[in-house]
């Protein structure tokens, strides 16, 4: 029997009070999720069991128990105190899948600060404008990363402390702190902050479709909404060892791979190691991975090594499988079932502003491959009119993904921007408070993505209903890209659209005029992809250039994306009537 | 061979390792390590077709034959003919 039991029974009995019973939550318990996932499960006497199976690259290895995780983050929370972090800053965690890294994102809570975790593989352009745009006060991050810091702490007032958690400590500069959280002396009791449910918590950053990316704010009362999507999307128990492939720097890694299983005292397991195909299930056979959480794009790369690597590996610990990111297709689905014993992937969709899993598959219910699911129990879903944004009664009619406010994990605001956060949902008043819109079940929070619902109520992708590139299950946002391509020597203007890409669904492809004097070739064309790359990220250099004599543009002089893309996804480009001759 | 190696690790150390990182050999794990993510294998790839005038088929360009300069000069090498 799995943890949600009947889908139907859920959603007709269901209440979040339910979330609350999965927890065994006292009414007057501390709200504060850095305790929740540690503290707690320790004086519910599982200190001594195991919270976190680490394995690096090469012979690095650790294990580490809940007692471990409440010491660890206790010693975090304390040393952020006593360098005069406060209630409320921003404290960036940039660094790889090291353990600190999980233990800084509880201390940080714990302390009551801000956890702003950014992914390791940013350029010191991305990792800047996110810095600059919190107002972040403090960076924890490691000697391979911390160049990139210093090559942007000048133009960051904000930023007071630069502390690097591993690595060289005699490579440090001036002004630089080291702390080793496992050298020092355990830190057995700390004064947890007295969150309450809105007191913030975590702030994710988010690509849109213009405009620098924008900070998703999360509160502690969200550990509800991921505790119950964890045991009952994910189905996770007591005896489970757990795999959430995710990088903590986006979403999925702090909601599904630190909140929700360690809130419920689950044991899991990281790698922190480059993809292969054969490392992968050596990692789930060695550890006995009994619910493995992963990504489309991963699933697909997986595929194209074929069953044969699969079997070389004894992988009957698997129970349950399950996918996020973006759509899977059903032969991915089809596939699962029939080199992992049966075992189809569940997937599963939300984003960083839903802050939980919002549509899924269920254990126990019957998956339609390459459907998105239905409804979690207490979420009211629907698609909207393109036009008129009337929630479509009609099967199969693609509209907007709209969910109705009030869910406990959704975020409060994007930092600073209230008139972005007002816009997404329809039917706002224009003086409307991001905390009344939150709470306004009249209205619809518009996601993004369009989909249709079929007569069963299962929900099926379609796209994003803007320019936002979907690559490898992470957004990204073609206004950063332009901006940053437009800074080579070389490029006149740009413009960045999402290709088709059989593994990562899309990829950055750029279409760029060049300066008097520049000369389109091959060389100059992968001089721009390491520039992008190194400047922003890996996910953000486009993997395709193509170079123009001019771009489409408007007559004010916009250029216009939606018809490039148009002709990379093959689709007609539609009224160009507005474009300029020029 | 040697020749290819010596470039092949030169461009390796230039475009993906900062100056005072550990030292990387022929040997030494790109991929299964880190130094070079699955996204940035675009772009190695793309200086060594350039480089070498040749194309490397997506199915053959691997993490697995990415992993090492060793590795790279092989399949490199294949495709020379």
């Amino acid at each position: 029997m799995s943890n949600i039991g009947s889908y139907k029974e859920r959603v007709k009995d269901f209440s979040w009070d339910m979330a609350r019973e999965v927890l065994d939550w006292k009414e007057g318990e501390l709200l504060n999720i850095g305790a929740m996932c540690s503290d707690r499960i320790c004086s519910r006497g599982m200190g001594d069991k195991l919270a976190l199976i680490w394995e690096g690259f090469g012979d690095r290895s650790g294990k580490y128990t809940f007692r471990d995780l409440k010491d660890y983050s206790n010693g975090f929370a304390m040393f952020l105190k006593e360098q005069g972090i406060e209630p409320g800053d921003r404290v960036c965690i940039f660094m790889d899948k090291i353990p600190a890294l999980y233990f800084s994102f509880l201390g940080i809570l714990k302390m009551g600060a801000i956890a702003q975790p950014l992914f390791s593989a940013f350029g010191d352009e991305s990792l800047e404008v996110r810095l600059a745009s919190a107002g972040t006060k403090a960076i924890l991050t490691t000697g391979k990363h911390v160049r990139k810091v210093r090559k942007i702490q000048d133009r960051l007032p904000e930023l007071e402390r630069i502390i690097v958690v591993e690595g060289k400590r005699d490579r440090l500069r001036e002004g630089e702190i080291f702390f080793d959280v496992e050298e020092g002396p355990r830190v057995e009791s700390f004064d947890v902050f007295r969150s309450g449910p809105e007191t913030p918590s975590v702030l994710h950053y988010t690509s849109g479709t213009t405009g620098q990316p924008k900070g998703a704010l999360h509160v502690h009362d969200s550990v509800w909404g991921q505790a119950l999507t964890t045991s009952w999307v994910l189905d996770l128990r007591d005896d489970d060892i757990y795999w959430c492939t995710a990088d903590p720097g986006w979403v999925t890694g702090t909601s599904y791979g630190i909140i929700g299983p360690w809130s419920l005292g689950a044991t899991q397991c990281v790698l922190d190691s480059g993809f292969t195909s054969n490392r992968w299930y050596q990692f789930m056979q060695d550890n006995g991975v009994t619910v493995w959480y992963s990504a489309p794009t991963a699933i697909r790369a997986l595929m194209k090594d074929g069953e044969e690597v699969v079997r070389k590996y004894d992988l009957s610990s698997l129970r349950h499988l399950a996918s996020v990111g973006e759509p899977l297709n059903p032969e991915a689905v089809i596939w699962s079932g029939e080199v992992f014993d049966g075992l189809r992937f569940h997937d599963t969709f939300w984003q960083t502003e839903t802050g939980a899993m919002m549509i899924s598959n269920y254990p126990g219910m019957e998956i339609k491959p390459g459907s998105m699911g239905r409804p979690f129990p207490g979420i009211e879903a629907t698609v909207l009119d393109l036009a008129t944004h009337e929630p479509i009664r009609e099967p199969g009619k693609v509209g907007l993904i709209a969910f109705r406010p009030g869910w406990p994990s959704m975020f409060r605001q994007y930092w600073k921007k209230p008139e972005i956060y007002r816009s997404k949902f329809v039917g706002a008043s224009d003086d409307a408070m991001p905390e009344d819109l939150r709470k306004d079940t009249g209205l619809w929070y518009v996601s993004g993505d369009r989909a249709s619902i079929d007569a069963d109520g299962y929900f099926w992708f379609v796209g994003r209903d803007d320019d936002v590139i979907n690559t490898g299950g992470h957004l990204v946002g073609p206004f950063e890209i332009e901006s940053a391509l437009v800074e080579h020597e070389a490029i006149a203007e740009a413009a960045a659209v999402g290709k088709p890409d059989e593994v990562n669904m899309e990829v950055v492809k750029a279409f760029v005029t060049l300066k008097p004097g520049y000369e389109p070739s091959d060389e100059l064309e992968l001089d721009i992809m390491n520039f992008i790359r190194k400047r922003l990220s890996p996910l953000a250099m486009p993997q395709e250039i193509e170079y123009r004599d001019k771009l489409p543009k408007t007559r004010s002089g916009k250029i216009v994306r939606r018809y490039l893309k148009a002709i990379e996804w093959g689709e007609e480009v539609g009224d160009v009537s507005t474009l300029s001759d020029e | 061979m040697d020749e290819m190696k010596e470039i092949v690790l030169e461009y390796v150390v230039d475009e993906y390792l900062d100056e005072d990182e550990e030292e990387v050999t022929y040997d030494s794990p790109l991929i299964s390590s880190g130094i070079v993510d699955s996204f940035s294998m675009v772009s190695l790839k793309r200086f060594l077709e350039n480089k070498y005038k040749i194309s490397l088929p997506d199915d053959e360009a691997t993490p697995e034959a990415f992993d090492t300069v060793n590795s790279i000069c092989r399949l490199v090498k294949k495709h020379l003919g």
